[in-house]
């Protein structure tokens, strides 16, 4: 039972941290504080793909010298990759969100996602 | 409102601990990620592309179009954020 | 908004180790292939450098990158990405396929030469677009 849970404490963890993007994207009112839960929702995700390329006693993914170890000496590089981009990518997507926000507040003078639904139903 | 998301995410938890019993556990030698296409990328990697990194040989030669397509989507995301706070409003006819 | 953010502890320390920063993102650009490092932690290095000296010394910056100028370099890192991709089949292989790029060596080291050829465009269009987002959302004239 122990050994159990030690192999699948890390996705309970990160499926917690999921779940606090979530509550935050649903509960808040405030545009800006859903942006940042969605980050949160984004770590979340960074830190699964990197758990499962983990293996017990491997190494970082990069041969010290040209001699070549066992398969199972070197961490798998897949997930690596992948979320070196990934990263990347969501802070740039970050940017546009901010600037999309930028919009909004300059339009309505408020953030508050109640009150700008209001000014929109007036408007029109 | 805040009490039924508390309830709906409290029962969602229990989704993900019920997905998370078909995955492999951390750091197991055998997962299916593990045993695909990684091992491919770790014995030839240097012998095909010549970088002893072998992230950046993935990264830039075996999926050289997919970071392509990442590059293009940073640059398209640089440029729509210039374009949205930039943008003046067309004045009213 | 318009104000320095720095003291002039802060701006001394800038002064001390944007240098280093910068050295230290090339760097990791050409020797992404022997250790960690790569491309994309190039370019934000070196835009994280340009973007800390706007931070501290505000409006009196002397030194840095305009938007217009930030834009320019990421699409021109983008540009080289796609070209070396090009040439690749102006040699007569697949897109993006670096083993028939005219360099002299055997094969790996040729792939490795085209490797770090896109990841110089990688740098320069990550580094250009931090720069150019971080520009507008503190909404400097210029």
């Amino acid at each position: 039972m122990l050994t159990t849970a030690t192999g699948y404490v890390n996705y309970w963890l990160i499926s917690i941290l999921m779940l606090v993007g979530f509550y935050g994207i649903i509960a808040t009112e405030n545009l800006l504080k859903k942006l940042m839960a969605l980050n949160v929702i984004s770590v979340a995700i960074i830190i699964f793909y990197l758990n499962l390329g983990q293996k017990a006693g491997s190494n970082v993914p990069v041969l010290f010298g040209e001699e070549l170890g066992t398969v199972a000496a070197y961490a798998n590089p897949l997930p690596h990759t992948l979320m070196l981009t990934a990263i990347v990518v969501g802070v740039a997507t970050t940017g546009v969100g901010l600037a999309l926000l930028y919009r909004i507040y300059n339009r309505y003078g408020t953030l508050e996602e109640t009150d700008v639904l209001k000014e929109m139903r007036s408007d029109s | 409102m805040k009490k039924v998301t508390i309830a709906v995410l409290f029962l969602l938890s229990f989704l993900f601990v019920f997905a998370s019993l078909d995955l492999a556990p951390t750091s197991d030698l055998n997962s299916p990620p593990s045993t695909h296409v990684s091992p491919r990328y770790i014995e030839m990697g240097y012998k095909e592309t010549g970088a002893l990194n072998m992230v950046t040989a993935v990264l830039a030669d075996y999926r050289g179009y997919d970071t392509l397509g990442e590059t293009t989507v940073i640059f398209t995301a640089g440029l729509a954020c210039l374009l949205i706070i930039e943008s003046r409003r067309k004045p009213k006819r | 908004m318009r104000q320095r953010y720095g003291s002039l502890i802060l701006d001394t320390t800038i002064r001390l180790l944007v240098p280093f920063y910068l050295i230290y993102g090339v760097y990791a650009l050409v020797h992404g292939h022997y250790s960690p490092g790569g491309g994309f932690q190039a370019g934000v290095v070196l835009g994280a450098s340009i973007i800390m000296v706007n931070m501290v010394q505000g409006d009196s910056v002397t030194w840095g990158v305009s938007k217009q100028t930030a834009v320019l370099v990421a699409s021109i890192g983008t540009f080289i990405y796609a070209g070396i991709g090009i040439a690749a089949m102006i040699w007569g292989g697949n897109y993006l396929d670096y083993g028939v790029l005219p360099f002299r060596g055997i094969e790996p080291e040729v792939r490795a030469l085209g490797t770090l050829g896109i990841e110089t465009g990688v740098t320069l269009g990550v580094a250009g677009t931090f720069i150019v987002i971080f520009n507008l959302l503190i909404g400097r004239e210029e």
